[in-house]
C-alpha cells in the first residue's frame, strides 16, 4: 500500500487500483463536442483522455479553432460534452462549477466598479464575510503588484493592469483549480513575460491546479509541468510533453538548451500537422 | 501602457485663467440682436416676424395662459414618457430574457418604427375623442421605441464572457441581471430615455395639433389663425424650455443612477 503510493509519485500507473477516484484530480473521459453546423454536425473536439493530477500546471497549446477553448467551457461546466465524461475532484461535471476560477482573454472587469470592487464581486456573489474578503483581495493586489490602485476604475488601468484584477477576481475564493483561456494573448510582450512570471508565482504559493489555454508555445512551456499538444479541427490531443525544467523558473531558462528542444519538438509537431508552414519545405 | 497613465482626478479649481467666456450665449444675444434691429429697420409687420421685444411683452400678457397650457402638455408629456418606461423596460428585458419573446415581438417592435406616430393621431383622437387619453397614448407610442431599443442593445452589449463569469461564480439568475446585465444596460437604456423625452415633446405637442382644446400645441394653433405671431412663439420658446428641463432631469437621474463609471466612453459599447 505504502509503496504503492510512493510509486504513484513516479507515475507508475498501478496506483489507479489502489485509490481510483482520488489519484486524478481532473480526468476527461473520451470526451467530444460537436456544433451544429450549416451542413448537419460539426465535430469541434474528440476524443479527449487526459488525466490531470492535483496542483498541476496543464498547458493546452493548439493552433486556433482546434477546440481549446471548448476544453475550458467543458471543465468549468459552461457548455456540456457532446460525449464522454469529465470529472473534476470526484465529480461529473453537468453544470456550472463554481469551485472554479476563470480568467478569460478579456479581461471581462465591470466598467462600473473600481478594482477591489471588481474583486469583491466575487465575493458578494458568493456572500462570503465581506471583510475578510476585503483583506484577501488587498493582499492579491499587493502579491501581483497592484497596491495603491484598489480605488482605479477598469479604464483608468493599462491593459496588463487590468488583467492582474482579474486574476485577482479569479483568486478571491481560493479555487482548487484555476482556468485559463489565453490570459495573455492581448498583452505586449514585455508585459506578458511579467504576467508569466507572476502567474508561475501565485502557482507555487497557492498549490491549485492550472488549466492554461495559449497558442504560444514558449509560454506553455514555460509555465507548464505539461503540455498538451492539440490538433486542428477537429481538436484532439496529438502528444503530451513532461516539461521537467526546474523550478522556481527564471526567464533565462528560455535560452536553455532543453528549452529550445521542447519548443523544437513542439514546433515539428505543429508543422507535422500543417498548422506551421515554411516555404522552403516541401 | 504603465502606471503613468493614471489619471490622477483634477480638483476642480476657479481661478481667471480658466474662466471661458460662455460663447454660445454670447453668440445667442448676438443673433438676438440682429434679429431686433433688422426686423425693426425692415419694418417687417409683427404677424409676419414679431421682434424679440415683441415676444417678451406677449410673455408679459399671456404669461399666466401659457402656463395654464403648459401644465396641461407637461402632462401628457410626463404620463406618456413614464407609460413608455415602465411598459418598454419589461418588455425589452424580457426581450434580452427570453428568445420565444424576442422572436415574435422584436421584429413586429423594430417593423412598426416605420409608421410615422403623427398619422395615427387623427385615429387616436377619433377613437379616445378630444382629452388628454389620446395625447398621452401618442407621447407614449413616441417615446416606447427608442427606450425599447436602446434597452435592449443595452441588454446585448453584455459580453458572453461576462455571463460566463457569472456562472463561474455560482451567481444566480436575480444577481446575473441586478450586479452583471442590468448595470451593463443602464447607459444605453439611459441614452433611450433621453432621446425619448425628446420625442414625447414633439408628440404632446403634434397630438394637440390634430385636435385639442388646450395645451402649448392647441396655443399655437390658435395664435397662428389670429395672427399672434408674438404668442406662438413664446408658446414655442415655452415648449423648448420643457423639453430642455425634462432632457436635464433625466441627465441628473442618469447621473444618480448610473454607477459612478468614471468613463467616458461608458456608453458606446
Amino acid at each position: 500500500m505504502y509503496q504503492l503510493r510512493f510509486g504513484r509519485l513516479n507515475g507508475i500507473e498501478v496506483i489507479m487500483l489502489d485509490i481510483p477516484t482520488q489519484s486524478h484530480f481532473i480526468s476527461f473521459n473520451r470526451v467530444s463536442k460537436n456544433f451544429a453546423g450549416r451542413s448537419g454536425t460539426v465535430r469541434a473536439l474528440g476524443d479527449i483522455d487526459l488525466k490531470i493530477r492535483s496542483g498541476e500546471f496543464v498547458s493546452i497549446v493548439g493552433p486556433s479553432g482546434c477546440g481549446k477553448s471548448t476544453l475550458m467551457m467543458l471543465v468549468s461546466g459552461l457548455m456540456n460534452a457532446s460525449g464522454g465524461e469529465i470529472h473534476v475532484d470526484g465529480k461529473k461535471i453537468t453544470r456550472p462549477s463554481s469551485d472554479i476560477g476563470i480568467v478569460f482573454q478579456r479581461d471581462v472587469l465591470l466598467d462600473w466598479r473600481t478594482a477591489l470592487q471588481n474583486i469583491l464581486l466575487q465575493a458578494e456573489i458568493r456572500k462570503m464575510d465581506i471583510p475578510a474578503a476585503t483583506i484577501r483581495a488587498k493582499k492579491l493586489m499587493k502579491m501581483v503588484g497592484l497596491e495603491g490602485f484598489e480605488d482605479a476604475y477598469p479604464h483608468e488601468l493599462s491593459g496588463g493592469m487590468r488583467q492582474r484584477v482579474s486574476i485577482c477576481r479569479a483568486l478571491l475564493h481560493k479555487p482548487p483549480l484555476l482556468v485559463m483561456d489565453e490570459p495573455f494573448g492581448a498583452l505586449d510582450a514585455l508585459t506578458r513575460d511579467q504576467l508569466q512570471l507572476d502567474l508561475a508565482r501565485i502557482w507555487a504559493e497557492t498549490g491549485m491546479t492550472v488549466i492554461f489555454i495559449t497558442h504560444s508555445i514558449s509560454e506553455a512551456i514555460f509555465l507548464s509541468d505539461r503540455v498538451v499538444v492539440m490538433t486542428p479541427r477537429p481538436g484532439r490531443i496529438e502528444k503530451v510533453l513532461e516539461i521537467d525544467l526546474p523550478r522556481p523558473r527564471r526567464l533565462s531558462v528560455r535560452e536553455s538548451a532543453e528549452f529550445a528542444g521542447h519548443t523544437h519538438e513542439v514546433t515539428q509537431m505543429f508543422k507535422k500537422l500543417g498548422v506551421l508552414r515554411e516555404g522552403d519545405d516541401e | 501602457m504603465s502606471s503613468a497613465d493614471m489619471t490622477a482626478p483634477a480638483t476642480p479649481g476657479f481661478s481667471l485663467s480658466r474662466f471661458k467666456p460662455p460663447y454660445a450665449l454670447i453668440t445667442l444675444f448676438a443673433l438676438l440682436v440682429i434679429w431686433e434691429v433688422g426686423a425693426r429697420m425692415a419694418d417687417v409687420p409683427t404677424y409676419l416676424l414679431p421682434t424679440p421685444s415683441a415676444i417678451i411683452l406677449a410673455f408679459r400678457d399671456f404669461g399666466p395662459l401659457l402656463i395654464q397650457h403648459a401644465g396641461v402638455t407637461l402632462l401628457e408629456i410626463v404620463l406618456g414618457f413614464a407609460i413608455a418606461v415602465l411598459v418598454g423596460i419589461p418588455l425589452a428585458t424580457s426581450i434580452a430574457y427570453s428568445k420565444v419573446v424576442d422572436r415574435s415581438i422584436y421584429p413586429l417592435i423594430v417593423g412598426s418604427q416605420t409608421v410615422p406616430k403623427a398619422a395615427i393621431a387623427p385615429l387616436l383622437l377619433a377613437a379616445f375623442g378630444y382629452g388628454i387619453a389620446p395625447k398621452i397614448i401618442i407621447v407614449a407610442l413616441m417615446s416606447f421605441f427608442p427606450v425599447v431599443i436602446n434597452s435592449v442593445v443595452g441588454f446585448r452589449a453584455a459580453p458572453p464572457e461576462m455571463l460566463h463569469l457569472a456562472s463561474s461564480m455560482g451567481a444566480n439568475g436575480w444577481q446575473t441581471f441586478w450586479r452583471f446585465r442590468l448595470p451593463q444596460a443602464l447607459p444605453s437604456m439611459f441614452a433611450g430615455m433621453k432621446l425619448a423625452s425628446v420625442l414625447a415633446v414633439i408628440g404632446a405637442v403634434v397630438a394637440e395639433f390634430v385636435g385639442a382644446r388646450s395645451g402649448l400645441g392647441y396655443v399655437i394653433m390658435v395664435a397662428g389663425s389670429n395672427f399672434r405671431m408674438d404668442q406662438q412663439f413664446a408658446a414655442i420658446i415655452v415648449l423648448s424650455a420643457m423639453g430642455m428641463v425634462f432632457f436635464w432631469i433625466i441627465g441628473m437621474i442618469e447621473a444618480r443612477v448610473l454607477p459612478k463609471h468614471g468613463s467616458t466612453n461608458a456608453g458606446d459599447h
